[in-house]
C-alpha cells in the first residue's frame, strides 16, 4: 500500500473513497481494505510504466461496479442489509411498487379486520355483555396469520406449490383447533389457544424467508418478529388512547360506546394492526431497526441482577418455591425472556467482533438463568410425582426442558466464545437451528394433548 | 468465462491459496491470475465479500497488521475448519473434473 506523492492521484482516491463510504453495506474497515487494494494496484500499474491517470482508470475499473460491489457486501453481511435496504434497486424494478404494496397491505388489513366479524354471521357473535366465546381464543391466530402469509407470499413472489403447502398447514391448524370436543373452561382448550399461534408462526416464517431458510434467512425472521412485537405494542398504545377518547366523548353525550369498542374497535383493530405492523417493519426498517438490540442491552443487566438476587435470597432464607400453576408459567416465561435477550443480542451483533464486557454479562445471565431453572425444575418434578400429570404441568415441563436444553448449550458455546476458543458464528447457528423446535413442540401440544388428557 | 463457474470456484481457490500461507486481498488476486495464466479474471472488489463470507463461516480468520508501507492491511489465515472445507470441496471438484475428463477423452478418441 503506497501513498502517492502525486497530489491529483491522492485527490482521486479520496473521491473514490467518498463514493464508497456512501454505500451503507460497506463499512469503514471494508473501505480501508478496498482502498488498500486500490493503492496496491495503482502502485503495480505505475511501476509497469502507466501514467497516473491511466493507472487510476484501470484500477477503478478492475475494482468493479460499486452498485454490484455493495450488493455483494450486503449479501455477505445480511445484518447490514437489514439495517439499510441498501441493495441498490435493480434497474428494471417498477417505481410504483411501494404504492401497490400499500394498497395490498391495507386491503389485507381490512380483510383481517372483517375476518374477525365473519363468525358472527354464523351465530358466534362477540357480545360485549357476555364473556368472549372460547371459539375466538382458539382461532385468534387463524384470523390474521394466513393473511400475513399471503402478504409475504405476494411480496416475495413465491410459487404456487409453496403457497399450497402453507395453506395446508393453516387448514390443519384450523381443523385441530375446532375438531376436539373440549369441555367448557378446560385446560387443554387454553393450551390450544396459547400454542397454535406459536406453531403457525413457523409457517409465516417460511413465507417470510422463502428460499433463504438455510441461509441467513431465519435470523432475519427473528429480527422481523422482534421489531413486529415492538411496533405492535406501539400501535396498541395508540389504540388504547383512541379507546379512552371514544369512551370519554360518547359518554359526554350520554351514549354508551361499549358495543362498538368491544365488538368492533378492539377485535378488528387488533387483527388489522398485525398486518400494518408487519408492513411497517418491512417498509421502515431503518426507523426502528435498532430498537430490539437497544432494549436487549438495557434489560440484560437488569435481568442478571434480578436472577442473582433471587438465587441469593433463596440461598439465604432457604424458602422453597411454592409451585402453583402461575409459578410454572412464570418460570417458563422467564426462560423465554432470557432466550429472547440472547437471541436479539446475537441478531444485532457483529459476528466478527471480539468478545467484550457485554458478552461476559450475557454469559452470567445465561448461567444464573440455568441455576434458577434447575431449582424450578426440581420443584415441578416434585409436584408431578406428588400430584400426578395434568395438561398444564406437562406442557410447562416440556417447554421448560426445551428452553433448558437451548440455554445449556448456549451457555457452553458462549463460554467457549468468551474464552476465545470458539466463534460467535457457532452460537448464532445453534440459536437459529433451534427455532423450529419451539413450533414443533407447540404443534405437538395442539395436536396430541387434548385427546391424551381427554379434553380436560 | 461463465459467471457461475467463476463464483463456484472462488471458495476453493481462495482457501487453497490461503493454505499455502497467510495472505491479503491484492496478493490473492495476483496469485489467482498467475495460477490461471490470466484466464480467470475476477472483478477485484468481488474478492472481499467472498473473504468476509468465509470469515463469517469460520473458514478463515482475519487480522489487521502493518504492511511494509506503514498503512495497515488485513491479513487472512485459513482455520482448521477451513482446511476441512477445502478437503471436501477438493473431493467434489475432483469428481466433476473426473467426469468431464472421462467424456472428453472419449470424444477425442472417437
Amino acid at each position: 500500500m503506497t501513498t502517492f506523492a502525486d497530489q491529483p492521484i491522492e485527490d482521486q482516491i479520496a473521491q473514490w473513497r467518498t463514493y464508497l463510504r456512501r454505500r451503507q453495506a460497506v463499512h469503514g474497515p471494508d473501505v480501508e481494505e478496498l482502498e488498500g487494494h486500490l493503492r496496491d494496484q495503482l502502485a503495480a500499474l505505475t511501476e509497469a510504466g502507466l501514467g497516473a491517470d491511466e493507472a487510476f482508470l484501470i484500477a477503478v475499473k478492475r475494482m468493479g461496479n460499486l452498485d454490484a460491489l455493495s450488493r455483494e457486501f450486503a449479501r455477505a453481511h445480511s445484518e447490514r442489509l437489514w439495517k439499510q435496504l441498501v441493495v441498490a434497486p435493480e434497474a428494471d424494478a417498477p417505481s410504483n411498487t411501494s404504492r401497490t404494496e400499500m394498497l395490498v397491505v391495507s386491503s389485507l388489513a381490512v380483510a383481517a379486520a372483517l375476518a374477525v366479524k365473519v363468525p358472527a354471521l354464523f351465530g358466534v357473535p362477540l357480545n360485549p355483555q357476555a364473556e368472549v366465546p372460547p371459539f375466538y381464543f382458539r382461532n385468534a391466530s387463524l384470523f390474521v396469520l394466513p393473511l400475513l402469509t399471503v402478504y409475504f407470499l405476494w411480496k416475495r413472489g413465491s410459487n404456487v406449490a409453496s403457497g399450497l403447502w402453507l395453506a395446508l398447514a393453516f387448514a390443519t391448524g384450523a381443523v385441530l383447533a375446532n375438531i376436539f370436543p373440549f369441555r367448557p373452561g378446560s385446560d387443554t382448550q387454553k393450551l390450544t389457544a396459547l400454542h397454535l399461534p406459536i406453531a403457525l408462526w413457523l409457517a409465516v416464517g417460511f413465507a417470510y424467508v422463502r428460499s433463504r431458510w438455510f441461509d441467513s434467512g431465519r435470523m432475519d425472521f427473528v429480527r422481523f418478529s422482534g421489531e413486529l412485537a415492538i411496533y405492535y405494542v406501539l400501535i396498541a398504545l395508540g389504540g388504547g388512547v383512541v379507546t379512552a377518547f371514544t369512551f370519554m366523548m360518547f359518554s359526554a353525550i350520554d351514549m354508551n360506546p361499549d358495543w362498538f369498542v368491544a365488538g368492533w374497535l378492539l377485535p378488528c383493530g387488533a387483527a388489522g394492526a398485525l398486518l400494518i405492523g408487519s408492513w411497517l417493519v418491512e417498509a421502515k426498517q431503518s426507523v426502528i431497526e435498532n430498537m430490539a438490540p437497544v432494549l436487549t442491552r438495557l434489560f440484560t443487566p437488569l435481568f442478571t441482577v434480578l436472577l442473582l438476587a433471587f438465587l441469593a435470597t433463596m440461598a439465604w432464607t432457604g424458602n422453597p418455591i411454592n409451585v402453583k400453576r402461575e409459578v410454572l408459567i412464570g418460570f417458563d416465561l422467564l426462560l423465554a425472556v432470557v432466550v429472547g435477550l440472547v437471541l436479539y443480542a446475537a441478531s444485532a451483533r457483529d459476528p466478527h467482533a471480539q468478545p467484550d464486557l457485554f458478552d461476559g454479562l450475557q454469559l452470567l445471565l445465561v448461567a444464573s438463568a440455568l441455576a434458577v431453572d434447575v431449582v424450578a425444575l426440581t420443584a415441578i418434578a416434585a409436584r408431578i410425582s406428588e400430584f400426578g400429570f395434568t395438561p398444564n404441568r406437562v406442557a410447562a415441563l416440556g417447554e421448560n426442558l426445551i428452553l433448558l436444553v437451548n440455554l445449556a448449550w448456549t451457555g457452553w458455546l458462549y463460554a467457549r466464545f468468551v474464552s476465545r476458543r470458539g466463534s460467535f458464528a457457532s452460537l448464532e447457528r445453534w440459536q437459529i437451528a433451534y427455532l423450529p423446535v419451539y413450533s414443533a413442540w407447540a404443534a405437538l401440544v395442539v395436536a396430541v394433548f387434548p385427546p391424551i388428557f381427554s379434553y380436560r | 468465462m461463465n459467471k457461475d463457474l467463476v463464483a463456484a470456484s472462488a471458495t476453493p481457490l481462495v482457501l487453497a491459496i490461503l493454505a499455502e500461507g497467510d495472505s491479503y486481498g491484492y496478493a490473492i488476486i495476483k496469485r489467482v491470475a498467475e495460477l490461471s495464466g490470466g484466464h480467470l479474471q475476477w472483478t477485484d472488489g468481488m474478492l472481499y465479500p467472498v473473504l468476509h463470507r468465509l470469515e463469517r463461516q469460520g473458514y478463515v480468520a482475519a487480522k489487521w497488521s502493518a504492511s511494509e508501507s506503514g498503512r495497515r492491511r488485513k491479513y487472512y489465515r485459513i482455520t482448521k475448519q477451513g482446511r476441512a472445507q477445502l478437503a471436501s470441496q477438493r473431493e467434489q471438484w475432483k469428481a466433476v473434473d473426473g467426469a468431464l475428463r472421462g467424456i472428453w477423452m472419449q470424444a477425442c478418441t472417437v
